[in-house]
């Protein structure tokens, strides 16, 4: 935040699935070591927007850029640009062939062409920082949902990236999971690390937040602070979702 | 509640853990128990099996025919004087095995191009795959055999061996796509966005992440196509290729022994299918065990 270099910069971004108009005139960014943490309804447009950032989906109109690189649907630097860009999914998606460890060193052995013990020395570095170093060997099938989040989330920091995208990280865990995983993105967030995170954990969002994004049908309804967003948001749409999550 | 315990005491029936406590379950009707005990069914098949073994020898022996059982062994090896000679059948079937083999193994590489060619995206890629498809799997085998031969084999200058190889490698690369592709598509969405999603090209995604989770998908269909190949590479006995068939042909032409040799040459593919099954249900087993 110091530096307030922008890594991702939304300019005028809609984004269109067929005749639905999933975002609407996007215009947000996010300078180097900032955390921003984005809530919203189901289907307000959350997800898409990440996905954007590191091209799994692509926009319509508008301008991208992140990392110094114009994300589009035919940049030949969009590769590039994802080994920079670390995603953590829902589903965790970890390559259930190979093992713990094999999921960590397959990017950087195969992507960034490290040796073998180099990617393995980073792999169980990250391993331990996300507190599962016994766990290597082991198929991710063997896991719980919370490891194999964990998991996750070490393959995206052995990439070495400078921006992670959070998608919705605890979302399909079990209750009793959803600590070990959120603890360990605020560990990661303590290190300075750019950040963007899909979530419903609003105590997790409070935490770890810059700044607060609400999404709804498609539109960022309001950016702010974490203390001015969950205490006196400015958009009455932002207080009922917020009167509805935090209820409970 | 006594829906509940009847499950239970099922349950406990079944698993030997306990004595039956609910009322026992209704027994199905004596004629189905009659026909499904493993005692009856075995009588019937028998006897079914023994009415058409009896039926068939009993045509043939009032054809007059004269079995000679005796000579066949002569045809897979026999001792001469010079010592230990492989027969006839044997030799066939050694091409045979080479001519599938070979067929199988361009097929797989045609296969999987088709396949990749059809997953491209791309229009063209797309467009050739599914001509190609169409067109080869609309064709009867015996008349793509023909134009392999008669037609593209003097335009391109090649032998009969080529054209069979070539005719049974397209066929079955045909069909080979479709499971490929099918296996492609069987590995969920999220495995190719966490791919992407470390940076990996589309063709370093197919080599390290996809392909290798779409094998035990592909395994058994793949085996059924191995199967398939050595039964229709019987078709090239149509030019003269010396393979198992035209073998068995050969022979019968000089000895009239048609039922023996026929049986024989239908038994020896059996053998050779069979144990390949079992071969790829047993690697299947041990492959889904260590994932």
């Amino acid at each position: 935040m110091t530096d307030n270099v922008i890594i991702i910069d939304f300019k005028n971004v809609d984004k269109f699935y067929g005749s639905f108009h999933a975002l609407k005139d996007i215009n947000i960014s996010v300078t180097e070591g900032e955390r921003v943490v984005i809530c919203g309804p189901s289907g307000s447009g959350k997800s898409t927007l990440i996905r954007c950032i590191n091209g799994l989906e692509f926009h319509n109109s508008g301008v991208l850029n992140v990392n110094g690189i114009e994300v589009h649907e035919n940049s030949p630097y969009i590769n590039d640009l994802r080994q920079n860009v670390g995603m953590v999914f829902q589903q965790f998606n970890l390559f259930p062939h190979l093992t713990v460890l094999e999921n960590l060193m397959i990017g950087p052995m195969k992507v960034r062409k490290s040796s073998r013990i180099d990617a393995e020395v980073t792999a169980r570095k990250y391993l331990d920082r996300v507190h599962i170093p016994e766990q290597a060997d082991k198929y991710p099938a063997a896991l719980s949902g919370g490891q194999q989040q964990r998991v996750a989330i070490a393959r995206s920091l052995c990439m070495e990236s400078r921006i992670m995208l959070f998608d919705e990280p605890t979302s399909a865990l079990d209750p009793e999971m959803i600590n070990e995983v959120l603890d360990v993105i605020v560990e990661l967030a303590d290190t300075g690390m750019t950040m963007v995170v899909v979530t419903h954990e609003m105590g997790f969002a409070r935490k770890i937040s810059d700044r607060m994004v609400f999404m709804e049908e498609g539109r960022i309804v309001e950016v702010s602070p974490p203390d001015q967003f969950f205490t006196s948001p400015s958009s009455e749409r932002c207080r009922a979702f917020l009167e509805q999550v935090l209820d409970h | 509640m006594s829906n509940s315990s009847k499950t239970l005491a099922t349950v406990d029936g079944v698993s030997g853990t306990g004595p039956l406590r609910g009322r026992a379950l209704p027994k199905p009707p004596p004629i189905k128990q009659f026909f499904d005990s493993k005692i009856v069914s075995t009588i019937l098949y028998a006897l079914v099996i023994g009415v058409i073994c009896y039926g068939s020898y009993a045509g043939a022996q009032s054809m007059g025919y004269n079995w000679q059982w005796y000579r066949i062994p002569a045809y897979f090896y026999s001792f001469t004087d010079d010592g230990f000679q492989v027969g006839e059948l044997l030799i066939g079937l050694g091409a045979t095995i080479k001519l599938s083999g070979g067929s199988f193994l361009l097929a797989l590489l045609f296969g999987l191009i088709i396949a990749l060619l059809r997953l491209s995206g791309l229009y063209i890629g797309t467009k050739v795959a599914v001509i190609f498809l169409e067109f080869i799997r609309n064709i009867p085998l015996l008349v793509l055999l023909y134009l392999f031969y008669y037609v593209l084999g003097p335009i391109f200058k090649y032998d009969r061996i080529t054209a069979s190889v070539l005719c049974l490698a397209i066929y079955h690369s045909a069909l080979l796509s479709e499971i490929f592709r099918a296996g492609i598509n069987a590995v969920v969405k999220g495995q190719w966005e966490a791919a992407s999603s470390i940076g990996m090209t589309k063709s370093q995604a197919y080599r390290y992440i996809i392909l290798p989770q779409s094998i035990k998908f592909m395994l058994p269909p793949i085996t059924g196509e191995i199967v398939h190949v050595i039964k229709s590479s019987a078709i090239v006995s149509v030019i003269a290729v010396g393979e198992l068939t035209t073998f068995g042909r050969n022979i019968i032409s000089d000895t009239y022994m048609s039922f023996e040799i026929w049986f024989t040459v239908a038994a020896v593919y059996l053998v050779v299918t069979l144990t390949l099954s079992i071969g790829v249900s047993y690697v299947e087993k041990h492959y889904a065990v260590k994932t």
